[in-house]
């Protein structure tokens, strides 16, 4: 075995693999992705019904109510523009609070109703989640100041 | 008086810094001994230097003195004293002092163990060890002084984040650290070595316990966050593939690379200028992960006070560590030897594919870490990657790694015969099938876990027969194996333990990602929920009174049939310095799976929301983690590595039972 | 081994660094603070005030707070604040602390809070707070372009916006940024 073989052999393994993990990494990409949508978006009908999202916003207040089966939420998430009903089943987490930011991730169902399956807030509890903030700048809201005192 | 002799003792540490990094490289580069002479005593001193002032923080939070600003806003009089001294590395000053000694300890452990290493490379290891020290004092002193005071002085802290009270995470970030800190002693050998341009297996030796001493803290490190995350907060998971996970999970994948890759330099002499790479990855990828923890350049559920300025010191500390590495890299690295051959099936093969498949594993976390920003950054879109990716991505390259595990080590050196050796493991595989089968017959799929489960018993008996063969298990009278097992190396013995370590956590990392059951409801005190087979009843809650907290204790009976299983109180805590509620699950082991229970808030009917997770072997990933650092622990004490064996062996098993406790 | 071979091995041995200076430049980009939610440049800043006037929270005695109480030439801390905001809590001792021992001239806006939660908040915590508008809709916190709880600003003695303050004022912020403004803009 001279050395020119072997480094033939080792390139062409890491080549494969490098390949193979290349493929692997793309194919996730195309469909493993969840995008980032605020309630403006939502109610604009940018996003795909059924693929998995996340929807970040403040938790409207008096909005928070507990269905008759007890364990199900529902609840309206607004970036002060929109708000979007939104219902989780199941524990929701400890710093979940009317008119703080939050995080949910999950589908939207066929009536607009947006279903999730996670909700998730920050272990901050000082300010809001990035994505809130970034969603609530995007919705324009904080943005309309000048041109109406103007 | 006291805080402004911690502030002098970590100015003047700097200092000694600034000395141990030049004097000593300078003499190496001349050959003037008395100036490498300087680099011992100045390890020495630095640290003694940093212990002062990390003893000075500690004094200052035991004490409660809140004319410290850091004290204030992290500490609180009603706190217990365990939580007092952990919130000294609980926040982002603290933690930096922490790093400075733990770095200052390896650095002065050099000094102390290194005495039969050729004096200019100790001399330059110990200069260049000295450099990361220089960045990360000045870090500390210029963006983030622990010791700022304020004046006048409030009557009472902010308390530390209640999340953070906990013993699992008291402890995690000391085991972090040093892992992450542990792995600066491959990189400043690699540093070294292609300063004088020279690797040879005398190097590898010294390289590889330090590699094991950090990959053993920095796995239990892991685990530890990971346990604390399965009972803190409450949603039944232990691992996120959160960023801040991820930022320590890609040094850990890179180390195990190192480590594996170490051992072909030591053995054959070859893979010299790779194994420097990866050294240098090693650490960067550390440095990366303090990065993305403390800059807030992604979004995490894990959040830590960012600040901008902070940000763009540890990017300049990055640029300069990392790309100062890589271009002494690419100029002096083609110049190191290349080393022995090898035939593509032999033991060096597959650990090169150990290595291929680990760094690109790495590199799909990393790439899964970091796409959400280079997405953003091209097209302003947010996105956040999860689960599904790594699932999709990960898993399956650790599929053929774990497959080749089982046979790596029964391949000799420089050339082996595979087919022999795949009939040596007629057995393993005859186990990985019964294993698959079972899992069919028990759970019925998915595909993946089938073939994950198979894959773990696979490697299980495969280790375990490589070592019979060894010492001649049943084929040799029973004496006679013992002798040999007595007569094998420790490191051996380390392996062994470690890869089927590996194996159960494996086992149990799939069967808690595929077969969890999970079911939430509204319970009334006296009602029952039956899941897998268990019986949970909601008997009382009571409210009780915490030093610092207030806390709803529920009493949850399990039952199985008319058998008594266990009494669980999960808890639901009020801290009210700040406001924050947070939740203790009650967890009960069988050994098989863990039972797990959450309590949630009261309906007005006088009800409690009710969370039950039945966990399948989610105790053999810790039991499995265990074997692991285990493994580590005993192959460092192979006589190979008895230079500094004491002192590593009385550190490390404190960590590993640590991780238990 | 031709000379190109050899310049190919070099360029692999460059690669690493190649890669970690796109990364880097990724890196500093990330770091841009526009991408920072604690330091929002405010598209109202050196702004006058927008035009509002808000009663007072109902059932407390006092004044309402208007634009117009902005413009009177003193200068001015405004903080949005409601008791369902828990680092308001925390920020509360700081404002107690600004308007007992500076003597700064302090109005709060109560956003979207049930009032009869708001005076238990205030009867609770203290009230440091000279006039209080109650905005109950959240119009007027979207006309100052508040996004999140609590935000503080400071209107120097011609009503216009001098700072933001987005999110809870901690101590460091208070001695190093907050005081010296007010000190400056006092002058």
């Amino acid at each position: 075995m001279t050395r020119k073989r072997r480094r033939l052999y080792m390139v062409l393994a890491a080549m494969s693999i490098l390949a193979g993990a290349a493929a692997l990494v793309l194919g996730a990409l195309q469909s493993e992705l969840t995008y980032f949508y605020s309630p403006t978006d939502l109610a604009a009908g940018s996003a795909p019904a059924g693929r998995s999202i996340r929807l970040g916003g403040l938790v409207e207040e008096g909005s928070v109510e507990r269905l008759d089966d007890g364990v199900t939420t529902s609840f309206r998430v607004t970036d002060l523009t929109s708000s979007v009903p939104v219902t989780y089943r199941g524990l929701l987490p400890d710093l979940f609070r009317e008119g703080q930011g939050v995080v949910t991730e999950g589908s939207l169902s066929a009536d607009g109703a947006f279903v999730a399956r996670e909700v998730l807030a920050k272990h901050d509890e000082n300010y809001m989640p990035r994505e809130v903030t970034d969603a609530l700048k995007k919705s324009g809201q904080w943005r309309d100041p000048t041109e109406a005192t103007e | 008086m006291i805080p402004e002799i911690g502030h002098f003792a970590l100015i003047l540490a700097l200092m000694v810094a600034l000395v141990q990094g030049s004097v000593p490289i300078i003499g190496a580069a001349q050959g003037r001994t008395a100036w490498m002479d300087v680099a011992r005593p100045a390890a020495l001193l630095q640290l003694a230097l940093v212990t002062i002032a990390f003893l000075a923080l500690t004094w200052a939070f035991v004490v409660s003195d809140f004319t410290v600003l850091n004290v204030v806003q992290n500490s609180h009089t009603a706190k217990p004293l365990l939580y007092k001294i952990s919130g000294v590395w609980g926040n982002h000053e603290g933690s930096m002092v922490l790093w400075v000694l733990i770095l200052a300890a390896f650095g002065a452990a050099v000094a102390v163990f290194g005495g039969n290493l050729p004096p200019p490379l100790r001399a330059r290891v110990l200069s260049v060890q000295a450099w990361i020290a220089i960045g990360f004092l000045a870090f500390s002193l210029l963006t983030s002084n622990p010791f700022e005071r304020i004046f006048p002085a409030p009557l009472n802290g902010r308390d530390l984040n209640p999340l953070l009270q906990d013993p699992g995470l008291a402890f995690h970030p000391p085991m972090l650290y040093a892992g992450y800190v542990g792995f600066s002693m491959a990189f400043s050998f690699a540093i070294a070595a292609l300063i004088e341009g020279r690797v040879d297996p005398a190097w590898a030796r010294w390289v590889r316990p330090w590699t094991l001493v950090a990959w053993c803290f920095l796995t239990a490190g892991i685990t530890l966050g990971s346990w604390w995350a399965y009972y803190e907060l409450g949603w039944g998971g232990w691992w996120f593939w959160d960023p801040v996970e991820n930022a320590s999970f890609m040094p850990w994948l890179m180390g195990t690379a190192l480590l594996h890759s170490a051992i072909v330099v030591e053995k054959r002499d070859a893979l010299k200028a790779w194994t420097i790479l990866l050294a240098i990855l090693t650490f960067s990828l550390s440095l990366i992960g303090t990065f993305i923890v403390r800059s807030g350049l992604l979004t995490s559920v894990h959040a830590f006070a960012t600040d901008p300025e902070r940000g763009l010191f540890i990017l300049l500390l990055l640029c300069v560590t990392i790309g100062g590495s890589l271009i002494l890299f690419a100029i002096r690295a083609p110049a190191v030897q290349a080393g022995g051959l090898f035939a593509p099936v032999s033991r060096e093969g597959a650990l090169v594919l150990n290595n291929l498949l680990l760094v690109v594993a790495c590199g799909t976390v990393f790439l899964g870490t970091l796409y959400p920003l280079f997405l953003e950054a091209a097209t302003g879109d947010k996105i956040s990657v999860g689960p599904p990716f790594y699932n999709k991505t990960f898993v399956p390259i650790m599929v053929p790694l774990i497959a080749v595990m089982a046979i790596g080590p029964f391949l000799a050196w420089k050339r082996a015969d595979l087919a022999g050796v795949l009939g040596r493991l007629k057995l393993a595989f005859a186990a990985a099938v019964l294993a698959a089968l079972g899992a069919v017959a028990l759970e019925g799929g998915p595909v993946l876990a089938v073939l994950a489960m198979g894959l773990a018993a696979w490697l299980i008996v495969g280790t375990l027969a490589e070592w019979a063969d060894r010492i001649k298990l049943f084929r040799a009278p029973l004496g006679d194996s013992l002798r040999r097992a007595r007569g094998l190396p420790r490191s051996a013995h380390g392996m062994t333990l470690a890869h089927a370590g590996l194996a159960v956590a494996m086992a149990g990392m799939t069967a808690a990602a595929s077969w969890k059951v999970e079911s939430v409801q509204v319970m009334q005190l006296g009602d029952s929920v039956e899941m897998a087979g268990y019986t949970y009843r909601l008997d009382r809650v009571d409210q009780v009174q915490g030093p610092n907290y207030t806390s709803d204790i529920a009493q949850v009976t399990i039952s199985r049939g008319d058998r008594h299983v266990a009494r669980l109180t999960p808890e639901k805590r009020l801290y009210p310095v700040q406001q924050m509620p947070t939740t203790e699950a009650g967890i009960h082991t069988t050994g098989l799976a863990d039972l797990y229970v959450v309590i949630g808030d009261p309906d007005e009917a006088g009800g409690w929301t009710v969370r039950i997770f039945h966990e399948p072997l989610v105790p053999w990933i810790w039991a499995g983690v265990l074997m692991m650092v285990l493994g580590g622990i005993v192959s460092l004490s192979d006589r190979r590595f008895r230079l500094g064996a004491p002192a590593r062996r009385a550190k490390a098993p404190a960590g590993a039972t640590v991780a238990q406790t | 081994m031709t000379t190109g071979m050899v310049i190919g091995r070099r360029l692999a041995y460059l690669a690493p660094l190649a890669i970690f200076g796109i990364l880097a430049v990724y890196f500093a980009w990330g770091l841009n603070p526009d991408r920072d939610p604690r330091a929002l440049p405010s598209v109202m800043i050196d702004q006058p005030v927008p035009e509002f006037a808000l009663p007072p929270i109902a059932g407390m005695d006092g004044p309402g707070l208007s634009a117009a109480d902005l413009r009177t030439g003193e200068v001015t801390l405004v903080n949005f604040f409601a008791s369902w905001c828990v680092p308001c809590r925390l920020e509360h001792r700081v404002l107690i602390e600004l308007a007992t021992q500076d003597k700064v001239r302090l109005f709060g806006i109560n956003y979207k809070n049930k009032p009869e939660e708001a005076r238990a908040w205030l009867a609770e915590l203290g009230n440091p707070y000279g006039r209080i508008g109650a905005d109950t809709t959240g119009r007027v916190g979207i006309d100052w372009g508040v996004y999140g709880l609590p935000e503080t600003f400071i209107i120097d003695r011609s009503g216009r916006i001098r700072y933001r303050r987005a999110g809870q004022i901690d101590q460091q912020t208070l001695n190093e940024t907050i005081r010296p403004l007010i000190r400056e803009l006092s002058q």
